[in-house]
């Protein structure tokens, strides 16, 4: 047994991670089970904060919403006094599903096969036949409700994300993700929200192909070529990788920055910000777009560890989120955002270019296929055949003003490494 | 809620030979797509259709975004052009089954039709599926010599799609 070998409740994962460190990732991690139920310890109920769903999701008292953080089903609710709690969604008595609706509004959760009820923080209130019969059956008499409760998470509220996590340890949500990441996220979503459409997307592979490919800037021009081949202009002068300044580099964002015009003079003699400019694209209403913010970033994806991604790209703002569903299956959710002010002409703009991604983007639906790709080409390797990563370098650090890098899928794979206990 | 499905509209009567007609249309349509004449397809709608692909979840909730939207007859040029040309996916075809269409002639020159369909989608590898089940909800101009949509909302079952959807619907 090799040095590098981790023990789990899982079992022995016989793992030896290639010493050339993070540019090497061996292919067996893709489709190992004894992997995947190690990192549903680990990592989905370790020190980690998930996302559990939106605030807005759970916006009047007694609203709930379930979800899943990795393979473990949850439920979020808003309590009568405001807060929000989450819990595991499995009945204390018989493990059953306590909400088998995805949403509702409710002033208990109650189990429907025994009647087991808790209240909206996941405490035992009753349940059915507690004293019997007629005086016959019934629990014992040393039965105390207090006893008994739904498995609380602890829940952190940011910039309008409800985060879990399982762990007592997790540092707070702020201090997990460091200042650069919680800049952008206030940046994005701390003004009202509003829901504007959801959809999901079961891809055919291992939740960290699709973990990986969030992370793959090099990979965006090469792969989706619909803004190149339809000429569409945009503007982007600059943009990189900035890894978090967190405890860990598991997070990053990745971004562009608008041209600066007076520097770009086909764009300054022409008159023109459209992003549709000498494109030869047959319906422009797609990409109507109006500047949002002043800071010159038009593109901005922030890959948070391990499975939120948040997108503003032109006037695009979507939330996206992936469960896995089993070692070569995951599921990924996407979730498109406004403002609650939004006027009607702001609102329809972010409408067309939702087009641009999701399961029928035009940009992005090839990432529905190209991780599949590699679980299929992956199958059948050896303990030694691996990833070869080393585009950008080797290490893990910033890359201002470069997106030819793998550097963001170094760094997931430094923290999944670390916290996975695989050398 | 859409014009068409409001019961309390006054109903014209659809004669045999519309029936005959919108139902032919409607054949050629999602027969278009499985016979790949993809470039056919955008001239079943007139210049400023709308046409919508998007789930029961976000259609009862009354959310604009689904999973496409195009605004104009270019924009579904432009999609065809992307999968011909920018997108890339593995290789597959469709098969459309449409169940009888509800029709309601809503004016002299406009029928409102909902038609069940399902898409049986096949791989390269010979793998069939159920890749979707759902309605149209389509408003068809009548008035010239051939039918075309004015718009089309496809409304599907799932809210879960399977890999990727670039074909339409």
């Amino acid at each position: 047994m090799s040095a590098d070998s981790a023990q789990t409740s899982a079992g022995t994962v016989p793992i030896s991670w290639p010493e050339e460190g993070v540019t090497r990732v061996p292919y067996q991690l893709f489709s190992d089970p004894q992997i995947y139920a190690m990192e549903q310890e680990r990592i989905f109920r370790g020190p980690v904060w998930h996302f559990l769903c939106l605030e807005l999701e759970v916006a009047n008292p007694g609203d709930y919403r379930t979800g899943f953080v990795g393979e473990t089903p949850v439920i979020v609710t808003r309590n009568r006094t405001g807060d929000i709690h989450a819990m595991v969604n499995r009945c204390a008595h018989k493990g059953a599903l306590v909400c088998h609706k995805e949403r509702g509004n409710a002033k208990t959760l109650s189990c429907v096969y025994h009647s087991w009820t808790y209240d909206l923080e996941g405490r035992l209130m009753g349940l059915a036949f507690r004293d019997g019969l007629k005086g016959k059956g019934g629990m014992p008499k040393t039965f105390r409700t207090s006893d008994h409760r739904l498995q609380p998470i602890r829940t952190e509220v940011y910039a309008g994300i409800v985060f879990g996590t399982f762990h007592a340890d997790t540092p707070g949500v702020e201090t997990f993700f460091g200042p650069a990441m919680c800049r952008i996220l206030q940046r994005n979503l701390s003004r009202p929200l509003k829901l504007l459409g959801f959809h999901s997307q079961m891809i055919h592979n291992n939740w960290k192909l699709y973990a990986e490919n969030v992370r793959d800037s090099y990979h965006a021009t090469l792969l989706h070529t619909f803004y190149t081949t339809f000429r569409i202009n945009r503007l982007d002068m600059d943009g990189g990788i900035r890894i978090a300044d967190a405890p860990q580099p598991w997070h990053h964002l990745s971004f562009a920055r608008r041209a600066n015009f007076e520097a770009a003079e086909e764009y300054t003699t022409a008159q023109v910000h459209s992003a549709n400019y000498g494109s030869r694209l047959n319906g422009p209403e797609l990409l109507e777009t109006w500047e949002e913010f002043d800071d010159g970033i038009t593109h901005a994806i922030q890959a948070l560890f391990p499975t939120l991604t948040i997108q503003f790209t032109l006037n695009s703002l979507a939330v996206r989120w992936f469960t896995p569903r089993g070692v070569d299956r995951t599921e990924l959710f996407w979730m498109y955002l406004g403002y609650a002010d939004d006027e009607d002409d702001e609102q329809q703009m972010r409408v067309m270019q939702a087009n641009l991604t999701g399961a029928a983007g035009l940009v992005s639906l090839e990432d529905g296929c190209i991780n599949e790709f590699v679980q299929r080409g992956t199958r059948g390797s050896t303990p030694d055949d691996r990833a070869f990563m080393e585009m950008g370098g080797t290490t893990v650090e910033s890359s201002e003003g470069s997106r030819a890098t793998e550097v963001a899928i170094r760094g997931f794979w430094q923290g999944y490494r670390e916290i996975m206990g695989l050398g | 809620m859409a014009e068409q499905d409001n019961p309390d509209r006054e109903e014209l009567p659809v004669d045999p030979a519309l029936r005959a007609r919108i139902g032919d249309f409607l054949l050629d349509v999602a027969h278009a797509i499985d016979d790949d004449r993809l470039e056919a397809w955008p001239q079943f709608f007139t210049e400023r259709a709308t046409y919508r692909i998007t789930t029961r979840e976000n259609e009862e909730a009354g959310l604009p975004v689904g999973i496409m939207a195009c605004a104009s007859r270019g924009m579904l040029e432009d999609r065809i052009n992307a999968l011909r040309t920018a997108n890339i996916f593995e290789p597959h075809t469709y098969c459309h089954l449409l169940g009888p269409s509800r029709l309601r002639l809503v004016a002299p020159d406009l029928v409102a039709a909902r038609t069940n369909f399902s898409v049986i989608r096949t791989m390269q590898n010979g793998e069939s599926i159920l890749f979707a089940a759902g309605r149209y909800q389509d408003e068809i101009v009548i008035g010239r010599e051939q039918p075309l949509l004015r718009s089309r909302t496809v409304v599907l079952e799932s809210r879960r799609i399977d890999v990727l959807l670039v074909i339409p619907i």
